[in-house]
């Protein structure tokens, strides 16, 4: 008898049926991936199981017994946990105080720290997910963050655990670590259901393999029965290109000049530590390296957000160096961020206004200072049309996208811009198949029209197929360049987590007296 | 999926469009009638109560100008509390920034003396909101620049405003005669009020127009309503206050300036609330005395909290608040029921308002965790 068995899940929001009569078994043990296109409905339908949403239709089953899930603690109660991409934290709390704060309070009467510190450690032994009980979740790495949720499913007694795009953020290193956690678990038993937009993920992972389309369920296959190449076939409906093709490129003018530039991050630590590059036009030039090593700084300084602490960067030949967001966008520079959340979207905007941000004070979309709402439009059902953005209408609100259909959003909005600097961080986060070959093409593109392109990726898969030249960044240096061909995913591995950056690090401790002040 | 493409999001307008003004409705009618239970447990006669209440506010012509009268500055301050809002700042200090538009116009009707009408009405509205922006734009550049919480200042630069009204018109401002206050503006100074606009034939001949003391200053009211609809709307500035308002970050990367936005909102808000210390001058009390406003910069808060900050649905809302306290002293006169329970009513429709808040607070955080598991 299966653990979790769902029948006929209906789910219908205005304009789109998220899940239409969506049936799906978990055995005890097994690991299911649940695969499909941008706005399949894999969210919805495990925020229904969740109790996140409620169903129009359908029911479900736990151990055979229909179990009425209202809520997250009803799912909670019959053993069900979820993990969502975007961790719900308490940032200044310790590991343990967040699980135990997951877990109702009148139902362990006073809450006994001890005893919940004792439980905590005793978990992560038992299942391998190795952590310090007493850090501080600001302190934590995202892997380690999302070790915490999962602690906290196992600790609240999940015997069910939904992964949402779990590898989304994580480094791979990260993501071999999970791996091993997640095959633990079903050893002891549990089971999980792992949504993820990765075929080799699914492939290394997945006992079986549950393919969504346009909220139906099109098909269930095994690893060892097909391949990424099938599996995308099955998701897309269509034959994908996995790795896009590129020409050669001839590099023209210089566009982005940065020399020797340093950048302090939030806390007042030096984050960028002399570093100088140049992009020219018609050339991709990654940044690869494992996340909190100074990328998302530097990103900060070449857009304007964030002020260098010395050193210049040139756009062009003109000095944008302390430019403001602003400048830089109208000197052309487009930025993909990072965080589509905190960053990319205005989540309670419709898609329309969205599409606009940015550009908002220039023509068509308003001329001194007036809106010209049919100019958004034409503007806006364009963009959703070429970049296959799947929404009923452009007058939907932002937050009611599906994750990949708001990262396609912003890309749509960066490089429908045209610019002449694109910065692109994590452009295809949360994207599948289909779409990270479409939003490949269009980099391509503008690297064809003599574009330039700073991609700063943690998929080292894209940075191989994508870049001319390859940065690699390593406490806040550039430790190493790679041309296209000279790279694989080993050397920069081997270079991304500090390999021969041994004497660096002792420079840096010498060039000390920044780092210190930060300190103090 | 494309079929539904042209028909769906009209039906979802209607949807939330109900939802947005049903909602408050629903939180008006459980605040009286949880009113009518409270007077009904004091021992009165809720019935009679409402019945009175009715009568004063809507009962005839006169009683719907009296309603009209007391909803004009509170459209003004709705306004200007919502147009914070929208930015996400909380002007608690509209009252402050009335008082402050109000000695603008109560100096200047005096002052201008002796210019036609089209000319001194203008400016004094144009100063008094001018006069409001300045009194907002100290705590402005206070929280643009070290982050000093505008509940805070604009809290206090009430109080110094309210003070020094009080004491000009104990000291130098101060009309001859015992009583303190300034000097009557002259009538090409006044917002004439609606039923001076027509002849004695016309309102015999269409009673409705017998609007009382209701003056001119709705139709600035409305006016500035639609105003302030069209800028958060349709222009770069309202576009840029409702994109700070929800989301700084992101506004930031986008290029729009979080500092500046804030200052612009806070003044704009400020000079909104100016505008309400003027039409009470110009239209009401003709000139400036201590107790010219009775706390309509703080029912400005309530009224925004109803219209959820929607400038359209300030008009509404004020008109409420405006026709609760028209009614009151019918109701006391008549019924025998104490003004006060007014403000009982006043706090419930606060109550319920917020309650619906904290609980669509709830469901938009469950929505927004379902939202944001969305890889
Ligand atoms: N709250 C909502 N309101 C309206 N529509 C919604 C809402 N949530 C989801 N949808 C729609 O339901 C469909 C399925 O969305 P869902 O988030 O389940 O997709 P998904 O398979 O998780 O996609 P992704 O891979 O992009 O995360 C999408 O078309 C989305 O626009
Ligand atoms: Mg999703």
């Amino acid at each position: 008898m299966p653990v979790l068995e769902l029948r006929e899940i209906t789910k219908v929001f205005p304009g789109v049926i998220a899940n239409e009569r969506v049936s799906l078994e978990l055995e005890k043990g097994e690991i299911v991936a649940l695969l499909g296109e941008n706005g399949a409905g894999k969210t919805t339908l495990m925020n229904v199981v969740y109790g996140l949403l409620s169903a129009d239709g359908g029911e479900i089953l736990m151990d055979g017994e229909p179990a009425k899930i209202k809520s997250p603690r009803q799912a909670i109660d019959h053993g069900i946990g979820m993990v969502h991409q975007h961790f719900m934290l308490v940032e200044p709390l310790t590991v343990t105080e967040n699980i135990v704060l997951g877990r109702e309070p009148g139902r362990l009467g006073v809450i006994d720290f001890k005893i919940a510190r004792e439980r905590v450690i005793e978990i992560s032994q038992r299942y391998g997910l190795k952590i310090d009980p007493d850090a501080r979740i600001e302190d934590l790495s995202v892997g380690m963050q999302q070790r915490v949720e999962i602690l906290k499913a196992l600790f609240q007694g999940a015997r069910v655990l939904i992964l949402d795009e779990p590898t989304a953020v994580l480094t791979p290193q990260e993501v071999r670590e999970l791996f091993g956690v997640v095959r633990s678990l079903v050893d002891e038993g549990l089971s999980v259901v792992f949504i993820t937009h990765k075929l080799e993920e699914v492939m290394a992972v997945a006992d079986r393999i549950v393919v969504m389309r346009d909220g139906r369920v099109v098909g269930e296959t095994r690893p060892e029965d097909t391949d990424e190449i099938g599996l995308a076939r099955m998701m897309v409906g269509r034959d994908v290109v996995l790795r896009v093709e590129k020409p050669v490129s001839t590099c023209g003018d210089t566009v982005l000049e940065v020399s020797d530039l340093h950048a302090d991050d939030e806390r007042g630590l030096e984050a960028v530590k002399g570093v100088s590059f140049s992009v020219c036009g018609g050339e991709v030039v990654a940044v690869a390296g494992v996340s909190g090593n100074g990328q998302t700084e530097l990103v900060d300084c070449i857009v304007g957000l964030r002020r260098p602490t010395g050193g210049t960067m040139h756009l062009k030949g003109k000095d944008i160096t302390h430019a403001s967001a602003r400048s830089s966008i109208e000197a052309g520079v487009s930025h993909i961020p990072e965080d589509r959340h905190r960053r990319g979207l205005v989540l309670e905007f419709d898609l329309a206004e969205n599409l606009i941000l940015g550009d908002h004070r220039t023509p068509p979309y308003s001329t001194r200072g007036l809106l010209h709402p049919k100019a958004v439009t034409t503007m806006a059902r364009k963009r959703i049309d070429d970049y296959d953005v799947r929404t009923p209408s452009e007058k939907v609100i932002a937050s009611n996208l599906s994750g990949g259909n708001q990262q396609k959003l912003v890309v749509a909005r960066e490089i429908g811009r045209d610019p002449e600097l694109l910065v692109a961080a994590q452009p295809t986060r949360g994207l599948d198949v289909g779409a990270i070959e479409f939003v490949h093409r269009q980099i391509l593109d503008e690297r064809a029209e003599g574009k330039a392109v700073l991609l700063v990726s943690l998929e080292l898969e894209e940075v191989l197929s994508l870049a001319d030249r390859i940065l690699v960044m390593y406490e806040g240096r550039i430790v190493r360049e790679f041309t296209a061909d000279e790279a694989d995913e080993e050397t920069l591995g081997y270079y991304m987590t500090g390999g021969g950056g041994v004497k660096l690090d002792d420079d840096a401790r010498q060039a000390g007296p920044i780092e210190s002040g930060g300190d103090a | 999926m494309s079929d539904s493409r042209e028909g769906l999001p009209a039906q979802r307008r209607w949807m939330t469009v109900l939802q947005k003004v049903g909602t408050p409705l629903v939180s008006a009618a459980l605040a009286v009638l949880v009113g009518s239970i409270i007077i009904w447990a004091s021992g009165y006669d809720a019935g009679a109560a409402f019945a009175a209440l009715f009568k004063g506010s809507l009962g005839g012509p006169k009683q719907i100008g009296d309603t009209i009268l007391r909803a004009i500055p509170l459209i003004f301050t709705g306004l200007a509390v919502g147009y914070g809002f929208r930015a996400g700042l909380f002007n608690i200090g509209a009252e402050g920034q009335l008082f402050l538009g109000g000695l603008a116009a109560a100096w200047l009707g005096v002052v201008l003396a002796g210019l036609p009408w089209i000319i001194v009405v203008p400016i004094m509205i144009i100063a008094s909101a001018l006069a409001g922006a300045a009194w907002a734009f100290i705590p402005a550049i206070l929280k643009a620049r070290i982050g000093a919480h505008e509940v805070i200042t604009t809290m206090m630069f009430t109080y110094i405003g309210r003070y020094l009204v009080s004491w000009l018109v104990i000291g130098p401002l101060k009309a001859p005669g015992q009583i303190p206050q300034t000097v009557a503006i002259p009538p090409e100074a006044q917002l004439p009020r609606i039923q001076e606009l027509f002849s004695a034939g016309t309102l015999e001949a269409l009673p409705f127009l017998q609007l009382g003391r209701a003056h001119l200053g709705i139709v600035v009211a409305v006016l500035m309503a639609v105003l302030v609809w069209v800028i958060l709307k349709y222009t770069t500035l309202g576009y840029e206050n409702r994109a700070v308002g929800f989301n700084p970050w992101a506004s930031e990367t986008a290029g729009i300036s979080v500092q500046w936005t804030t200052v612009k909102a806070l003044c704009i808000s400020g000079a909104l609330a100016g505008l309400a210390g003027s039409v009470e001058v110009m239209g009401v009390h003709h000139r400036l005395f201590d107790q010219f406003s009775s706390g309509f910069g703080f029912t400005g808060i309530a009224v925004a909290l109803l219209a959820k900050n929607h400038p359209i649905g300030v008009i509404p809302a004020a008109l409420l608040f405006g026709a609760l306290s028209a009614g009151a002293g019918t109701m006391q006169f008549e019924a025998d029921v104490p003004q006060k329970i007014i403000l009982i009513i006043q706090a419930l429709v606060i109550f319920f308002v917020a309650a619906e808040e904290i609980v669509l607070w709830f469901v938009r955080r469950r929505q927004k965790e379902a939202m944001s598991h969305a890889g």
